[in-house]
């Protein structure tokens, strides 16, 4: 059977192998020679070694991005699942209108990131006009924005994710807890929390990928306002290809930086789940 | 008692806190009938006699942007990407997992690893590829999202066609099915769950996409995060009036949908993050 399907390559492979070399494969391969090379227009690409990696590392935009970035993913991740996980126990208590509430705070999720920025740039701009001053004045204030902004569209996606682990938990165990004189918090601690690891994994490394690569909503919400202070990775990576001229081949080996730490990340998780996996 | 009052007091906090989510949406869409010179200064009053403009910045905003063209764009890339990615990365999984070969095996780890590879990392590249084969346009747009959307979709069907056994397609083969006949009668009926998935995770991504669309047909083409991320890039300051109008209708269709298919986009979410 396999050697007579084999033939049918054509029609089952090659158009997703085509779309893939054009958009993902040639793109990927390129994008690695290139960051090696001092280049404008790919023709005209010469050799540097690692002169675009020296000078991305030494370029102060690129270190305060990286260094936004990672904050903003550290507060990020904490605050969005300590309250999806709260909004999570709340919304599993048999209370009325369970669906209802689930429905609104999963809402904010669908909006594309330019459109939430600019919810929340009118937001937030109108509570700091009752102090004199805008979102761009200072760079904590978009660092905040960002991270309320992040918290509102994640909250209910996280929370989904818990609600699904929590339902997994049986109905028994817990009753069997409570009638051995346990208090809701000692379940929450000995039973819950243990038997929902594995949704909080999940929700561990989506909100901090998801944290990381942001880039709609932070050129939304402050473009990097003031002096690029408030500009992420990925932004910057922007800029550094579209802002000015020249600065290509760095942004390139800038833009290989970022995936690299996307990378160690993503290994890291897989490692984790693997052996989560294995233990069970 | 104590139970019920636990209960009450719990539906207050959801009470609250849906206040608290839905108020933005609510603000935007008052301030959209606002004067535009009022929105920066007041955004938390509702208008009155002198700052109501009826649909004013509506039909400002909808001059100024196109929106109604970019809608259209929006629209045409979206369901045509999400048809191609459906039809080729589900026939691509099943036949990667069902002829098993060294070739095919690599392919599974590259569409897998391809997954992981954040969309800066080729941004400038594809956006020359794209260029040079011609593809800066919406009908080649669909290409490039189906090669980069190949490999969570690839990932997804591949995992689940795993878990199908193999008997069925083995008596509709020796029954004279050739593998086509056998992909669309027999295997594709028993996708359908998974289609579902892949095809909200994708419509999701692609409807609100912003940098690819705009690096790759931006300049000629707009689609819905283009037109209002121009209001702010083509007129020095923004009209805020114009600014609220387009929030409100780029987010209408999309609560629209929600509404209509709302169990399925949770189900599918849960289970695209569960799996990816």
């Amino acid at each position: 059977m396999q050697k007579h399907t084999k033939k049918y390559f054509p029609i089952f492979l090659l158009p997703t192998l085509v779309a893939f070399i054009v958009a993902f494969i040639i793109p990927f391969i390129l994008g690695i020679i290139l960051s090696f090379t001092k280049f404008t227009t790919v023709i005209d690409a010469k050799w540097i070694g690692l002169g675009n990696y020296i000078e991305a590392f030494s370029n102060k935009e690129f270190l305060n991005a990286l260094i936004f970035t990672v904050k903003f993913t550290v507060v990020s991740v904490i605050t969005i699942n300590f309250f999806a996980f709260l909004f999570a126990l709340l919304l599993t208590r048999k209370v009325k209108g369970t669906n209802i509430f689930r429905t609104i705070f999963f809402m904010p999720n669908l909006i594309g990131g330019i459109v939430l920025g600019y919810i929340w740039q009118l937001i937030i701009n109108g509570v700091l006009y009752k102090f004199g001053v805008t979102l761009t004045f200072k760079p904590e204030y978009g660092f905040w924005g960002l991270v309320i902004l992040m918290n509102w569209q994640m909250i209910g996606y996280m929370m989904v994710i818990y609600i699904a682990g929590i339902q997994n938990i049986s109905k028994e165990l817990i009753e069997a807890a409570k009638i051995d004189g346990a208090t809701s918090f000692q379940v929450l601690r000995k039973l819950t929390i243990p038997l929902v690891m594995p949704s909080i994994t999940i929700c561990l490394f989506l909100t901090l990928s998801n944290s990381f690569k942001l880039f709609d909503q932070n050129l939304a919400l402050t473009a990097g306002a003031p002096s690029k202070k408030t500009a992420m990775l990925a932004l910057d990576i922007y800029n550094t290809f579209y802002g000015s001229t020249g600065g290509e081949g760095v942004g390139q080996a800038k833009a290989v930086i970022f995936f690299l730490i996307v990378a160690i990340v993503a290994f890291i998780q897989l490692s984790f789940t693997r052996r989560k996996e294995e233990e069970n | 008692m104590k139970k019920e009052k636990n209960h009450i007091i719990s539906f207050i906090i959801l009470l609250i806190l849906s206040i608290l989510f839905l108020a933005p949406i609510l603000i935007v869409f008052i301030n959209s009938f606002k004067g535009k010179f009022y929105i920066s200064e007041q955004p938390f009053s509702f208008p009155d006699s002198t700052t109501f403009v009826k649909f004013e910045n509506y039909v400002a905003g909808l001059e100024k942007t196109g929106l109604l063209t970019a809608a259209f764009w929006s629209f045409f890339i979206t369901v045509f990407s999400v048809i191609a990615i459906i039809i080729c990365t589900s026939m691509t999984g099943w036949f990667i997992t069902r002829v098993k070969n060294q070739f095919n095996s690599a392919l599974y780890y590259l569409f897998a690893f391809s997954m992981i590879v954040p969309f800066q990392m080729v941004m400038y590249t594809m956006t020359k590829v794209a260029n040079v084969l011609k593809l800066d346009n919406p009908i080649g747009i669909i290409l490039i999202y189906l090669g980069f959307g190949s490999g969570l979709s690839v990932f997804m069907f591949s995992g689940f066609i795993k878990s199908i056994p193999l008997e069925l397609e083995e008596a509709a083969m020796i029954d004279g099915c050739n593998p086509l006949q056998t992909f669309f009668r027999i295997v594709l009926p028993v996708l359908k769950p998974t289609a579902v998935t892949v095809a909200i995770l994708n419509t999701m991504w692609i409807w609100n996409d912003y940098l690819l669309p705009m690096l790759v047909i931006g300049t000629e083409y707009k689609t819905i995060p283009i037109a209002i991320q121009y209001l702010k890039s083509g007129y020095g300051g923004i009209d805020m009036g114009a600014m609220m109008s387009m929030l409100v209708l780029a987010i209408v269709p999309i609560i629209v949908f929600y509404l209509f298919c709302q169990k399925y986009i949770i189900e599918g979410v849960i289970a695209g993050a569960v799996k990816g």
